[in-house]
């Protein structure tokens, strides 16, 4: 088994007074996929903002390939090899689809040019036809896929997806899901938090469950499908 | 004849504005504070010209000298100030850009006192250009005109086609996505604070021997700057270069056709414009 690459303990996050994350611990080995799901305001994208170094945890620790990242600035967590997809996308709707590519793009922290610019316009082909239009003249989709793309020509060894998918036509959906599973092919580790459950615990190797900012489960896929009454009550599905 | 003079100076007049409002605009874009102490730099500016051209008498000197000495004059503001309180209320930005108004005013009376003083306009300069018949320009004021529209172009093409610019420009827009996506978003700040001043000591230093050099210079432009950027859209630089030419316009037939009322002629078009459009011409509507 590798080193975990992320390797975060006992996180206890607070916006204001109200107490979000309550001892979460995480662990991302290199290549793995893991799930994060729960309900809506559970602490999933708290989670990964803290993970982030956008908020910063009260209690806690993070390791980043063994070295203490807690309370590091946010570009620094990034420089060591993680891309982050927030939920709404955060793509820069001033700047052409070409600049948003273009200010993200630099080797890994390996040296790594793999994902550049035009592998990723091989990967999503709307986007080489959109490469000259500002980022707010984008479809959902399309913006989704400049998301994913900016994050990989960041030449990552982690990709953070929160909420991919949410809110995007069908087919796009398919796309974005095919991509997803191409990524982890590659060899990127991936953590994914989406609320269709058939398709994360599909492509997951490990799936967590917040409930009101606490892990109630971490394993296998299959062994949430087979709980399927306490699945039920953390999920809501 | 005279219009054609009234428009020329409308027009440089104008174009000076842009310089100072320009980089107040953009600083306040992407950093996120208004700078109250941004008509001290432009201050900072007239008083090198006068400094230098009464040390040198190579009065050019001031250009290059105000781009190297506004740059780190900004830089070091932004480190050593400014940074610490992008995350603070607006009344603690107001009174830390507002107490540096009162340093920099009583550092220009320690240091050179409090007369007026005249700066001749360099001798390479000093003769009137023919425009039409039986009308010449000043050429000093031509060349006022060039080096603005120099950096006015410099600028829109460093924001618009490099990768700093793309920077800039997506940091006043989602400045934690530029942190994500692994660029360290303070340098972007100093940077962007070190070109706004830079901007405005140049404007000082060109508008020195236009107007002459006395305490207080950079008040009233800096009214009037606001007045453009309000009028632009806060944050927009192409918003405050054609709200800039309209007020340097409006300001400056007023005075001579209109002089009664000209004093309140660009404030009733800022009212004006607000009414119609709440967030300025080129301002993004919220």
């Amino acid at each position: 088994m590798s080193a975990a690459l992320i390797d975060a303990r006992d996180l206890h996050t607070y916006y204001d007074d109200s107490h979000i994350l309550r001892g979460v611990s995480l662990r991302l080995r290199a290549g793995e996929t893991v799930g994060l799901m729960g309900r809506n305001g559970m602490g999933k994208s708290t989670l990964i903002r803290t993970l982030m170094g956008l908020v910063k945890p009260r209690r806690g620790t993070i390791l980043i390939d063994g070295r203490d990242m807690t309370g590091a600035a946010t570009f620094r967590i990034a420089r060591t090899g993680i891309a982050y997809v927030p939920e709404g996308r955060g793509i820069f709707a001033s700047l052409r689809v070409a600049e948003n590519l273009s200010i993200a793009a630099r080797p890994g922290i390996d040296g790594s040019v793999a994902w550049d610019i035009p592998r990723v316009l091989q990967l999503f082909p709307r986007l080489a036809e959109r490469i000259g239009n500002g980022g707010d003249q984008l479809s959902g989709g399309e913006q989704q896929m400049l998301a994913i793309a900016r994050a990989l020509v960041t030449n990552p060894r982690i990709l953070i997806l929160d909420e991919a998918t949410e809110g995007l036509a069908p087919l796009i959906r398919d796309e974005i899901w095919h991509t997803i599973r191409l990524v982890r092919d590659s060899g990127i580790a991936t953590l994914l938090v989406d609320k269709t459950v058939a398709e994360v615990t599909a492509v997951a190797d490990r799936v967590m469950v917040l409930v009101k900012g606490e892990t109630v489960f971490e394993g296998r896929p299959t062994a949430l499908m087979a709980d399927a009454d306490r699945m039920h009550g953390w999920l809501g599905v | 004849m005279n219009l054609l003079a009234q428009l020329l100076n409308g027009l440089q007049y104008g174009l000076l504005l842009f310089l100072i409002a320009s980089g107040l605009t953009l600083v306040f874009g992407v950093l996120g504070v208004i700078n109250l102490a941004h008509g001290s730099l432009f201050m900072v500016g007239a008083y090198l010209a006068y400094v230098i051209a009464k040390t040198t008498g190579a009065l050019w000197l001031a250009l290059p000298a105000g781009l190297i000495g506004g740059i780190m004059l900004g830089a070091g503001l932004e480190r050593f100030l400014f940074r610490h309180f992008y995350h603070r209320e607006h009344l603690d930005q107001v009174l830390l850009t507002f107490a540096l108004i009162l340093l920099f005013e009583e550092g220009r009376s320690f240091l050179l006192g409090n007369d007026f003083h005249s700066v001749p306009v360099p001798a390479l300069f000093d003769f009137s250009i023919p425009v039409a018949p039986g009308f010449s320009y000043s050429a000093y004021r031509f060349f006022v005109i060039g080096c603005c529209l120099a950096l006015g172009a410099a600028l829109y093409l460093w924001i618009e086609r490099t990768r700093m610019g793309a920077i800039i420009r997506a940091a006043a827009e989602k400045p934690e996505m530029v942190d994500v996506i692994g660029i360290d978003a303070r340098r972007v700040h100093m940077v962007v604070f070190a070109i706004g001043t830079a901007l405005a000591v140049i404007a000082g230093a060109l508008a020195a021997p236009l107007y002459s050099v006395y305490p207080g210079i950079g008040d009233g432009f800096l009214i009037i700057s606001f007045v453009v950027v309000v009028i632009g859209g806060l944050g927009s630089v192409s918003g405050a270069f054609w709200s800039a030419l309209l007020i340097g316009m409006v300001d400056t037939l007023g005075k001579a056709y209109m002089p009664a009322v000209a004093g309140l002629a660009i404030y009733v078009l800022m009212a004006a414009v607000l009414l119609v459009r709440p967030s300025g011409l080129f301002g993004q509507r919220a």
